[in-house]
Parts: structure tokens; C-alpha cells; sequence
């Protein structure tokens, strides 16, 4: 089934990434880093520069960041003299334990399943990518596709948090400020939305093709 | 469809632009509504404190999270102000089939910023808030919340409407 088609790298072209305008990828048109799109003048490449180091640097980055984002308090609420600091999973139980079920999932899986399942299927593919598997190059791609766009949900905390920040202000009464987890948590949504934006998803498809050339 | 992954590789739309031309202008006259009503409002035994959107902010830095709200700033407020202008400095000439001195660069700034652009996550997280408050105190949601939700669907129906390639298709290989 491979390779009844060819492609346009084969052909001596390439596509520019955000316009798709295709260009003609031959030697004399000046070095690959400094070529750019005719029309939208973003950098044209064939396969993503330094993809694979990049996108490592960037999810070991996230994954160090993860750790103090769910250990430490994302925020303490002080109300009537009394302070009390909430991870983001003792929120999720709080809700739990009050009954507003679909808001604790919502907040679930937005800031705890989410990054978590992004840093492992980001692995798992770079892994896959270094090894150069032929295992099911499409679902590979399809996974790829939905971290890349699932990723920008996690800053859903962040959000509340700043929302919470600005509304409690009743003077003595209750005042909410920030931990030192928000900062962690974030970091950890740009990384990862970084590293998803880093790899290039024709890696995938590399490894089936050599074997044919 | 693309014959390797599946993925749709082409659709057809319509080549309209006065449609997402005339939902981007309404856009820009909520944007800025919203940022100048007052939002959401707290009343607590006697006590009503009122909030706008750069509120939350504002307390984030003075708290001393100076990079943290920069970043809620950036994806909420300065992001969505510079995709929708971009916007708009693309799709004005392009509809009148003329092109202006770097409006492909721009129009390529439009399509790269859209994962920054956060506002329906922060619709999402007034929602949670308000479920979270909601056993503290009384909160009254003011006119900016109702012009944050007419943003949000009116960029969204503007994007899903324009298609990309109604505008590329303007450009004329200069060789």
C-alpha cells in the first residue's frame, strides 16, 4: 500500500507550514535555515528543525515542573483569620465532597489527566520516532493531533485562579492569594504546549519510508 | 483527505469574506465592551465589591505573581486584541479583492497566534468560579459577562467561517 504516491519531498518540494504554499526545494535556493515562504514569509523547512532535541528539552522541562504544580498549594484562602491552602486536588475533592460532580471533572481533567497524558503520549511518540517504528504511523498521528489540540484546556486553573484572586477582596472578611503552584502550573501548560508545537508529525512517517527508497 | 494520515486536507467553504469581515468588527466593538463594563460583582453581608476583567489581574501582580499575570494578561486581553486587529487589517482590503504592504506576514501572525488566543478557557473558568463562590457569597454577573460570551461566538463563527485560502489565493508570485 506504501508509496503509491509520491511525495512532495521526493519530488523536490516542500509546503510551507502555515500557508501551504508550495515551494520548490532545490539546492540553489540558499541554505534551509534561511529560506523563507515567498508569500507569508514564515521559515520554510522540510522536516522541523532539531525537532526531536527540542521537544525533549522542553517536555523533561514540563515534567520536572509537574511535580511542585500538584504538591504545593495553587491557592490560600483566608477568611475571618483563618488561612487554608488548596492543591489543585484537594479542590477537585472539595467539589467532590459538595456535590457539584461534572465541575470536579471538568477541573479533573483539564489540569491533572490532561498535561499528565501529555507528557506521556509526547514520550511515547518521540520514543517511537528515535526507534524508528512502523507501529500504526496513523493512530500515531491522530494521538499527536489531539494532544496538540487539547493541551491549551489546562490553563483552566490558571484562569479560575486569577478570577478567584480578583473577586475575594472583602476586606478583612476573606481574601484569596495566590501559591506558589500556579506559577509551576502554568509553566507547565506553555512547556508542553511548546513541546507539541516542537515535534513534527512527518518524523512519524519517515521511518516507513527510507525502507522504500 | 490525505492519503497517509486521514487527516481532511481540503473543504469546501465559502469564498465569502464580508461575512467573518462583518463578524470581526463586531468583535472588535465587544472587545471593548467588555473590557470597560464591570464584570462580576461580590456581595457579601452588606458588602458588595465589583470587578472588571483586568481585576484579577491587577491583584495577581500585586501579589507578586508579576510573570503569572503577565501570562493571563498576554492569552486573555493582548492576544485576542492583536489576532482580532491583524484580522481585521487582512480581511478589509481583502474583500475589496486589494492587498496592503505585508498583509500575508500578518495574515500568517492571524493564523500562528490562534492556540494563544484563551478567552472560551477563561469563559470556562468564570463558570467554576462562580460554581465556587457560589456558597460564599452572592455574586451578580455584570454586562461583561454577557459580552464575553457574544466575543467568544462571534470570533469563533468569524474563524470557522474564513477560509484561509480565499485570502492566500490573493497573493501573486511577484517572479
Amino acid at each position: 500500500m506504501m508509496s503509491s504516491f509520491m511525495t512532495a519531498r521526493q519530488l523536490g518540494y516542500l509546503s510551507c507550514s502555515v500557508c501551504h504554499l508550495l515551494c520548490s526545494n532545490c539546492p540553489e535556493s540558499g541554505a534551509e535555515e534561511r529560506r523563507r515562504c515567498p508569500r507569508c514569509g514564515a521559515r520554510l523547512h522540510s522536516r522541523k528543525p532539531d525537532s526531536i532535541t527540542r521537544t525533549w528539552a522542553l517536555l523533561l522541562a514540563a515534567a520536572l515542573f509537574y511535580v511542585p504544580a500538584n504538591a504545593l498549594p495553587m491557592t490560600t484562602v483566608t477568611a475571618l483569620g483563618k488561612a487554608q491552602s488548596d492543591t489543585i486536588l484537594s479542590g477537585v475533592i472539595y467539589f467532590i465532597q459538595t456535590g457539584s460532580w461534572p465541575i470536579a471533572v471538568v477541573i479533573f481533567v483539564a489540569s491533572v489527566l490532561v498535561p499528565l497524558l501529555k507528557l506521556l503520549i509526547l514520550a511515547c511518540l518521540l520514543i517511537s520516532v528515535q526507534r524508528r517504528s512502523r507501529f500504526r504511523p496513523r493512530d500515531r498521528t491522530r494521538l499527536y493531533l489531539l494532544t496538540e489540540a487539547v493541551g491549551r484546556w489546562s490553563m483552566l486553573d490558571v484562569f479560575v485562579v486569577t478570577i478567584l484572586v480578583g473577586m475575594v477582596k472583602l476586606g478583612t472578611l476573606a481574601t484569596i492569594e495566590v501559591g506558589p503552584a500556579a506559577l509551576f502550573f502554568a509553566a507547565v501548560v506553555v512547556l508542553t504546549m511548546g513541546a507539541a508545537m516542537s515535534f513534527d508529525p512527518r518524523l512519524i512517517w519517515d521511518a516507513g519510508e527510507e525502507i522504500h527508497d | 483527505m490525505c492519503r497517509r494520515c486521514g487527516c481532511e486536507l481540503v473543504r469546501y467553504q465559502s469564498k465569502d469574506l464580508q461575512r467573518p469581515l462583518a463578524l470581526a468588527c463586531a468583535g472588535a466593538v465587544l472587545f471593548a465592551l467588555f473590557n470597560a463594563f464591570p464584570f462580576l460583582a461580590l456581595k457579601k453581608a452588606g458588602l458588595v465589591h465589583q470587578t472588571h476583567l483586568i481585576t484579577g489581574i491587577y491583584f495577581l501582580s500585586q501579589q507578586g505573581a508579576h510573570s503569572l499575570a503577565a501570562l493571563v494578561a498576554l492569552t486573555v486581553l493582548l492576544v485576542p486584541a492583536a489576532h482580532l486587529f491583524a484580522l481585521l487589517y487582512v480581511l478589509i482590503p481583502a474583500t475589496f479583492n486589494r492587498t496592503l504592504p505585508g498583509m500575508f506576514r500578518v495574515f500568517r501572525w492571524v493564523r500562528t497566534l490562534q492556540p494563544w488566543h484563551m478567552l472560551e478557557i477563561f469563559m470556562l473558568a468564570v463558570l467554576v468560579s462562580l460554581v465556587k463562590l457560589a456558597k460564599l457569597a452572592e455574586i451578580v454577573p455584570g454586562p461583561a459577562v454577557y459580552c464575553l460570551a457574544a466575543f467568544i461566538v462571534v470570533t469563533a463563527a468569524a474563524n470557522a467561517g474564513l477560509d484561509p485560502h480565499a485570502v492566500w489565493a490573493l497573493w501573486k508570485d511577484p517572479r
